[in-house]
């Protein structure tokens, strides 16, 4: 569809709503919040990987002096989780602990230091069970139940699905390889640790919190606590950075609210940062598997892929994660054939769940080394077999996924020019390399977490009477920018200027549902319910108007903050002068707004996890120097192109993904989230869990690509996690073409580089 | 506990503090001065970044009894007469705030860096800002932020002399 240049507010950088309040420090997170008589909430954890709780005796803590509360499993005996297949947590722990950091108790009192005194005087006995930390050991050990659910040893879940006609597919190939890959765990090390401030008044309770998902921590507070859910609010106040991570309800939410109960004083808790750490539902480990058979010219004949998913203590995300891991192959390239095999299996280690890019990161990244390794056999060009293979606007995938647009070439192509591919790739000196790869992600997971025939994003707007316009959305903005796009999709669609906007958000009590900020599916859903939402009030202003002056409902327009007769240049009135007539001839000036993605779901089992109402694509290019004396990989820059429909705002558009090619950068080559022998975590901290500072990040050159999504509002698709699938494979890619060694094992050290050469050395 | 008298973002404030108190704990706790952020407590992530007689320090791991009688800033002190200070226009402008967790920090320690040195480059910038942490933007905007301010107080400079 042709981009539509007439609009006056979408399509150009504007600052976000909230920067002014975070530059002068005025934003209020959860940990800013003032509360009357607020006690300190901390959580005692688990010193043991796996171990039976025979008894917690709490008589000394209470006693302790400025002790106001202590809660433990039996306080709230009943089993949530994120998914309805995965409800396998406490909000505190029930006769078992899973990983060292697991929650066992919590305390309330007038300070810190008591509070974490009164922890000291809890005792629990444990009977230490062997704990299971690898992965492999967690397929096959049957005498060691993590969990009773698990039907055989300790798998969660396992998946197997076939498309197409794999045996013909291979056997129609010239050549075929395999590989395998391993992508280990990474964190989302948002900056704001997460806090939760529960208070309980007159039967009600209300909580603050750093989450993504109000609308999910509402229900599973409302289930957990047995209050009905008129009976709670939850209200999302400045979140700093969520990435996945506060994307689920999370046991210091519970405990903060069933401390608040108790005490009927308000309760806060806020994680430290190793709590953080401890606690973390990151990206899963991942080992994978991967066999393509290809034509002599590239062209994929059949795809087979596994995954092994290392889930950690608990169910979290991890079903969805698995299925993602196999579901999100079958773009961005043409793959006639396909089948996957993916196992997700508990260990006692923290639970891992959702991270940015959610399911499709660590096997973009096996996939395009292995297509950049087929295509080195082959003799055949990295960009060639790329766009070769590129899937076009309005296909249908092997799996079923419906692809309307799609301009996935033209970002090959951007990243192709920018990174002067031609001249540049195989042609640099001995050390310095460029790569490419692509991906494709979500706009939005088509089925909502739990099944319902409802919308998935609700918005309601209201014009005051003096014009201005108040938008309500349950909408999480957690520093995407979702309050800004709504604001400009108002203004936009009626023809105000966005200073008369104001977005109330995120607050249960006051808006209207919306899932959450995950899958990338708040630009795409509640930017579709808002354009509904304010098309509805501008067709009930217009239609007022109309009959009151005696013209044609077509005749008429806003723009500018006034009413016009089409085709003239001085305005009827202002927009406030024309609510006035609407409201007085007996017109509601309230409208409500919502989005339900089309029945998307494949013919299939789990067909329902993959399907988005639209797809986002991109490509990337990276540029590395690699030092062959002491293995160090220096990342000189990552040129980005994505397609995101519609560059709604290009101003947080780019930023989201610069942020994503950052944080695909540090798990590529710096961060690493792993465990000691005995299921410790080896450093959670930010001196041992390397986050790219400024002087690490390479240079970052982002090109929005668009391609007006015939479903997108006013065309937009998702940007924000998409954008970090193609880092990684492009730096792995790009070392490959500096030094001529494939690595599989993510994350890259100096070591990795050095033993890869050594052995290129010996087997050349 | 013991008095502890200095001057915070102009004001004099005078208030009973613990030996072991930090002046992160001081500033949020005791005083509500909430735009300094914990992101860490550990003097890793820059977040709770203040001005301590103009120099950026780590205020959770500043003891407060460290800063009688000296000048304190905070974010909230940045804004003169309300004001906002060229590099808090420059983050907004710039699209240098995602979450805006450490954006408090970052632009207290542009601030000093543009205060030593008006006119840096992007590898001075880097450099000076490489103790704040931010997870959003990939850092590119921020970098921007600063140069556009220090562009801008050139500007003014210029139209001064």
């Amino acid at each position: 569809m042709p981009r539509d240049n007439t609009y006056h507010c979408i399509g150009r950088g504007m600052p976000r709503t909230d920067s002014l309040a975070k530059v002068t420090g005025t934003a209020q997170f959860t940990a800013d919040i003032p509360a009357h008589r607020c006690l300190v909430g901390k959580i005692l954890r688990s010193p043991h990987a796996h171990a039976r709780i025979l008894s917690i005796d709490t008589r000394k803590a209470v006693t302790l002096p400025g002790v106001k509360a202590v809660v433990t499993g039996a306080d709230a005996p009943v089993k949530y989780g994120i998914l309805p297949v995965s409800q396998d947590e406490y909000p505190l722990a029930v006769e078992k602990v899973r990983f060292i950091g697991d929650e066992v108790a919590a305390v309330a009192a007038v300070d810190e230091v008591t509070a974490l005194r009164a922890l000291e005087l809890i005792d629990v006995r444990y009977e230490v069970l062997p704990a299971i930390l690898d992965p492999h050991e967690a397929l096959v050990r049957e005498d060691v139940k993590i969990h009773e659910r698990a039907a055989e040893a300790n798998i969660e879940r396992r998946v197997h699905l076939v498309f197409g006609d794999l045996d013909q597919g291979f056997a129609a190939a010239d050549y075929i390889r395999e590989d395998r890959f391993f992508k280990d765990a990474s964190s989302h090390a948002f900056l704001e640790p997460h806090s939760a401030l529960a208070q309980y008044h007159d039967g009600k309770l209300t909580l603050w919190s750093s989450t993504q998902v109000p609308h999910y921590v509402h229900r599973s507070l409302s289930k957990v606590l047995g209050i009905p859910m008129e009976k709670v609010r939850v209200i999302k106040p400045a979140l700093g950075g969520g990435f996945g991570g506060k994307g689920e309800p999370l046991p210091l939410e519970f405990a903060a609210s069933l401390l608040a109960v108790k005490t009927g004083q308000p309760v806060r808790i806020t994680h430290s940062r190793e709590e953080v750490f401890l606690t973390h539902r990151g990206r899963h480990p991942m080992e994978m598997t991967l066999k393509t058979g290809v034509k002599k010219d590239g062209t994929i004949t059949a795809v087979q892929f596994s995954s092994l998913l290392d889930g950690g203590a608990y169910g979290s995300y991890g079903v969805v994660t698995m299925i993602y891991s196999g579901q999100l192959l079958t773009a961005p390239y043409r793959v006639p054939a396909y089948a996957f095999d993916s196992a997700r299996v508990f260990t006692n280690k923290p639970p891992c769940g959702a991270q940015r890019g959610h399911g499709g990161v660590q096997p973009r990244f096996a996939f395009e080394v292995h297509l950049d390794r087929i295509a080195a056999d082959l003799g055949i060009d990295s960009l060639e077999i790329r766009r070769c293979n590129a899937i076009d606007p309005g296909t249908i995938t092997v799996n079923e996924l419906r692809i309307t647009s799609c301009a996935f070439k033209a970002c090959l192509d951007r990243v192709a020019e920018t990174v002067d591919w031609k001249n540049r790739r195989g042609k640099l000196p001995y050390g310095k390399g460029v790569g490419l790869a692509g991906g494709f992600y979500v706009s939005g997971a088509a089925y909502p977490i739990y099944a319902n025939p409802m919308p998935h994003s609700q918005v309601q707007i209201r014009v005051d009477r003096d014009g201005g316009v108040t938008v309500y959305s349950g909408a999480s903005d957690i520093g995407q920018g979702s309050d800004t796009l709504l604001m400009m999709i108002t203004a936009e669609t009626l023809g105000i200027s966005e200073q008369s906007v104001r977005v109330v958000s995120a607050d249960t009590e006051t808006t209207p549902v919306d899932l959450g900020s995950y899958s990338s599916r708040v630009t795409f859903m509640a930017g579709n319910a808002c354009c509904q939402a304010a098309r509805e009030i501008r067709d009930r202003l217009l239609g007022a108007c109309a009959k009151k002056l005696e013209r044609n409902h077509e005749d008429l327009m806003l723009r500018g903050g006034f009413l016009f007769e089409n085709g003239k240049s001085e305005p009827l009135m202002t927009f406030a002068e024309s609510s006035v007539l609407a409201e007085a001839s007996g017109v509601a000036l309230c409208a409500l707004g919502s989005y339900r993605p089309p029945e998307l779901a494949g013919s299939y089992k789990m067909g329902g996890v993959g399907p988005s109402p639209a797809y986002s694509f991109g490509a990337q290019a990276a540029e590395v120097e690699v030092d062959t004396e002491t293995g160090e990989i220096k990342v000189l820059k990552i040129h980005c192109a994505h397609d995101l429909g519609f560059a709604l705002n290009p101003l947080t558009a780019s930023g989201q993904a610069e942020g994503a090619v950052a944080m695909g950068f540090g798990e590529t080559v710096l961060e690493h989230h792993g465990f000691l022998p005995g299921g410790r975590h080896n450093g959670p901290n930010f001196l041992d869990y390397k986050l790219p500072t400024c002087l690490d990040v390479p240079e970052i050159e982002v090109t929005l690509v668009e391609s007006i999504d015939p479903a997108g509002p006013y065309g937009a698709k998702e940007i924000g996690e998409g954008s970090l699938h193609p880092s990684l494979p492009a730096i792995v890619n790009a070392i490959h073409d500096a030094i001529g060694c494939w690595l599989h094992d993510l994350p890259l050290t100096p070591e990795q580089v050095l033993a890869a050469l050594a052995q290129k050395e010996e087997n050349p | 506990m013991r008095t502890l008298k200095f001057i915070l973002n102009g004001d004099e404030i005078e208030i009973g503090v613990h030996d072991r108190e930090t002046l992160l704990e001081v500033l949020r706790h005791r005083l509500g001065m909430t735009g300094t952020k914990q992101g860490c407590d550990q003097g890793e992530c820059g977040s709770c970044t203040v001005l301590l007689d103009g120099q950026p320090v780590l205020s959770c791991l500043t003891l407060a009894l460290r800063v009688e009688n000296r000048q304190v800033t905070t974010i909230e002190g940045l804004a003169e007469g309300g004001k906002l200070h060229p590099i808090q226009t420059a983050f907004q402008e710039a699209g240098a705030v995602q979450c805006g967790f450490c954006t408090p920090g970052m632009v207290l320690t542009a601030k000093a860096l543009l205060d030593r040195n008006p006119h840096p480059c992007r590898e001075d910038i880097k450099e000076a800002l490489a103790g704040n942490l931010c997870r959003c933007t990939g850092y590119k905007k921020i970098v921007e932020a600063v140069e556009r301010a220090a562009a801008k107080g050139m500007e003014e400079t210029d139209a001064q002399g």
